[in-house]
């Protein structure tokens, strides 16, 4: 089974979670032994581990025909892509771009990342999509996220095979409702010309139905799973110089991720409790207005705001903490809260998360329900019978959410929809 | 001749209230007094008043040869007070017909008997009180908590002087062995011991108005006949249920009150006779001794005690509300004497169960909270008050016995005055009596 995966991040060099769930989703089905994957980004940066999979860089597909030597093609990209791949492609250039911008090897630049043309580089990514999908050999296609379903349909058309489009957010998640026409558009579009709809939940899945207006029967969740702790994040030591008790808040700072309730909570437990810190980790718009909202609760002097944290500092974060919340007003799936029980930290979530209908051992709340999240961060601190209790078993329920398992969910969608086309 | 045991046990837990911890030391009430009384009425009307109706006809209709037997926990005794004490008074007629026995058990329908010896003697005495002072009755025959026991709980109860006790039989325990016989405890020769038949009892409790089952419908005559074909050896078929079964767990539409208004009647033809426990200890001889040296009950798949102390919430629950038992009872104040009742209930515990599978869904069903850890949090957010004001009675500094001295120093100054003051009374006539020569 060969599959061609359109996506948009790839580790190292991720802006959000698309990146991690592409990379875990991928590795855990190259666990299959007759699993192809060639994944497209639109700009590699030579550094992803391509041990289990092929990865394409769209600003290295040519789309207008130029005689380029084998040792200029080695030296530009030779380190991570074969140069015969190159010519290889450039035998199925299918229309003249010659309008378009393109570089000296005929390629069309792409910035990688959420530049303020996006639509544009949508475009471009969708017609070097067509080439990639002329040259190569695939059995199914599968685009992650909106941002490639024009590409995933572009490939239908020309092969003729089935499509799978993976839901990882709607616009209705990351505006709460106010969407983007553009966005929706394209959306719709790709979810209409799908064969199967993959959801990250069962909460999307239903916006899916709902907002999209898809049948029921066409769309699935396969929920998100947690790739295992490095060695070197085992190793990383919590930093712990007081004995008093850290609740930890991390992601971005925005109205989606319902800060404003971590911080009425937070000054409702101080009410009680003495020996206790916040943490609002992350950067966002609305993070001003919550520092002024910690100090007109006044407890700015318990309430922490360090910043954005990267890279091993964030789980020197999760370690150091006794409580990890995620309010989400609303969370498509939220893999952190994964993340932190991984390493032993007991975990409040909002009953808006994805990640909720499969977590069991995480205290559920309403995202609203700001007395009910201050009585569970409460509990948890003063209580040690449930600290521990969460922190055991909640490290073993994790522990067996594999990406491996969402892998052959994945698979038995493939070989379903690849029936019906033979 | 074979002989059904009717026992029916009846009990329902004072739910406690969202409780959250800006309440702890503000707020002293509890109980969520709405759906505790809304719950209560409708299992009356539903299942207790039908029932004893019933019950009450069968007894007459046969000239006294039907017979059962209840186990009312107090706490359900107290809440039937309240909200539906017409429940109360159709039991007491029950009573009066003498085909009714009353069993002992713990007031609150509680863990103590596991190791806390002192408090289940307070309860047990406490609840037969209660029985007597209701029914007329001094309860013979013992009946723990969910059908707990083990051989500790044997010696416990022959202390306080039952010489019965009913409990599971639970399969492990028994193994190749009959229920169908009355057994004796191991290390208390003087224990008898009625041993639940699961399988017919379930057939009634659970599987009546199963379509699935294959025996469905169940009618009376082949419930009977079942018994019947029993080996007449293994004379003594004890059905113990849930008394809701009627009218509420198998809802009055399944022909559930049909089914028991027509065993009498079956059972005659067949020569099947009914008794009450005590009276079937009195007509059988213990057929061996039972050594139970594992708490067993009759909850979930297990059969152990893995529905209340399964997970460390529930144990570390537990061992938080009994570390202040010793001092709860030095207090005499009513109020707290009462919370410290009805917090026992072990229906608190069962809520905080993290139990999967089907047993899980059955936890899930009976649980006013969400989750477990609502529970949990609420139970603990409720005791960190209840602690509160047991520190405010006596201060936290004073040792138990220290304080245990100091109370019964209180307790006797007045015969000790009294005492003192005769001996004074005595000294000055002697002196007056004797002048100095």
């Amino acid at each position: 089974m060969k599959a061609l995966m359109f996506g948009w991040e790839f580790p190292p060099h991720i802006l959000g979670g698309l990146g991690t769930a592409s990379y875990g989703l991928t590795r855990g089905m190259s666990l299959q032994e007759d699993m192809e994957i060639t994944f497209v980004i639109p700009k590699p940066h030579g550094d992803e581990d391509q041990s289990f999979l092929r990865i394409l860089g769209t600003c290295n597909v040519p789309v207008v025909w130029r005689d380029v030597s084998h040792e200029t093609l080695q030296d530009r990209f030779g380190q991570y892509m074969d140069p015969q791949q190159y010519y290889h492609m450039r035998n199925h250039i299918y229309a003249d771009f010659s309008n378009l911008y393109t570089n000296d090897l005929g390629c069309i630049e792409f910035s990688g990342r959420y530049p303020d043309n996006l639509l544009e580089e949508i475009n471009n990514y969708s017609i070097c999509a067509g080439v990639i999908a002329r040259s190569e050999p695939y059995d199914v296609i599968h685009s992650h996220d909106w941002l490639t379903y024009p590409a995933g349909i572009h490939a239908k058309h020309v092969s003729g095979k089935p499509l799978v489009i993976h839901v990882h957010a709607t616009d209705f998640d990351r505006s709460r409702g106010q969407v983007n026409p553009q966005v929706y558009s394209i959306e719709k579009n790709g979810m209409d010309h799908a064969d199967k709809i993959i959801c990250v939940s069962n909460l999307t899945r239903n916006t899916v139905i709902e907002k999209y207006h898809q049948d029921p029967n066409k769309v699935v969740t396969v929920h998100n799973a947690v790739e295992p702790v490095s060695e070197a994040v085992e190793a990383i030591q919590p930093i712990r110089n007081t004995d008093e008790k850290i609740v930890t808040f991390l992601g971005r700072i925005t109205m989606q991720k319902g800060p404003e309730y971590f911080v009425e909570a937070a000054s409702r437990v101080l009410q009680k409790a003495q020996n206790v810190r916040f943490v609002m980790a992350g950067n966002g718009d609305m993070m001003e207005e919550m520092i002024r909202l910690a100090a007109k609760r006044g407890i700015s002097e318990r309430f922490h705001f360090p910043g954005f944290l990267k890279g091993p500092a964030v789980y020197e974060m999760l370690k150091s903490s006794d409580v990890y919340i995620m309010p989400s007003v609303s969370e498509p799936f939220g893999i952190s809260p994964l993340e932190a029980m991984q390493v032993g930290v007991p975990t409040i979530i909002s009953k808006q998360s994805g990640c909720a209908e499969i977590l069991n051992y995480a205290i559920k709340t309403d995202y609203w329900d700001i007395d009910a999240m201050a009585n569970a961060i409460y509990s948890i601190i003063c209580y040690p019978a449930l600290y521990e209790f969460l922190k055991e078993e909640g490290k073993r329920e994790v522990d067996n959410i594999k990406w491996e398992y969402a892998g052959n969910k994945v698979r038995d969608i493939y070989n379903e929809v690849c029936s019906r086309y033979s | 001749m074979k002989t059904i045991c009717f026992y029916f046990q009846i009990h329902q837990p004072f739910r406690l209230k969202r409780y959250r911890f800006f309440d702890i030391g503000n707020d002293h009430h509890y109980y969520d007094d709405f759906s505790n009384e809304t719950i209560l009425e409708d299992i009356a009307k539903k299942s207790f008043l039908p029932a004893n109706a019933l019950l009450l006809e069968m007894i007459r209709n046969s000239q006294g040869a039907f017979k059962v037997a209840f186990s009312l926990s107090g706490v359900v005794l107290d809440q039937l007070e309240q909200h539906a004490p017409e429940v109360l008074d159709s039991f007491k007629e029950l009573a009066k017909t003498g085909c009714v026995e009353f069993l002992a058990e713990t007031y609150a329908h509680s863990l103590c008997s596991i190791d806390e010896a002192e408090e289940f003697k307070v309860q047990v005495t406490q609840h037969s009180k209660r029985i007597k002072s209701l029914f007329g009755q001094n309860p013979k025959v013992f009946r723990n908590t969910e059908l707990i026991y083990s051989d500790d709980i044997a010696d416990l109860v022959a202390g306080l002087g039952y010489k019965t006790v009913i409990t599971e039989g639970a399969k492990h325990v028994l193994g190749w062995k009959s229920p169908n016989y009355v057994y004796q405890s191991a290390n208390q020769p003087t224990i008898k011991l009625l041993l639940k038949n699961n399988k017919l009892s379930d057939d009634i409790s659970f599987r009546f108005s199963n379509h699935n089952w294959s025996e469905f419908p169940l009618t009376a005559d082949k419930f009977v006949d079942w018994i019947a074909t029993i080996p007449e050896n293994e004379s003594l078929i004890n059905l113990f249920m849930n008394y809701e079964t009627f009218g509420n767990l198998q809802p009055a539409h399944t022909g559930i009150f049909e089914f028991l208004k027509a065993l009498p009647r079956m059972a005659g033809e067949r020569n099947i006779q009914f008794k009450t426990p005590s009276e079937v200890v009195d007509a059988f001889k213990p057929i061996e001794k039972l050594s139970i040296p594992y708490l067993i009950s009759w909850a979930d798949e297990e059969r152990d005690l893995s529905a209340w102390l399964g997970n460390n919430l529930q144990k570390e629950a537990f061992k938080s509300l009994y570390e202040i038992g010793e001092r709860v009872r030095m207090i005499k104040d009513r109020a707290i004497r009462q919370d410290w009742l009805y917090l026992q209930t072990s229906d608190h515990f069962y809520y905080m169960s993290t139990k999967r599978s089907s047993d899980g869904a059955v936890h899930q069903h009976f649980s006013p909270f969400d989750s477990p850890y609502e529970a949990f949090t609420n139970y603990m957010n409720v005791l960190s008050d209840f602690k509160l004001r047991v520190d405010a009675q006596f201060p936290a500094s004073v040792d138990n016995e220290e304080l245990h001295a100091l109370l019964e120093t209180i307790q006797n100054q007045e015969d000790t005055i009294a005492k003192l003051e005769k001996e004074l009374k005595v000294l000055k006539t002697k002196a007056v009596t004797k002048p100095k020569k």
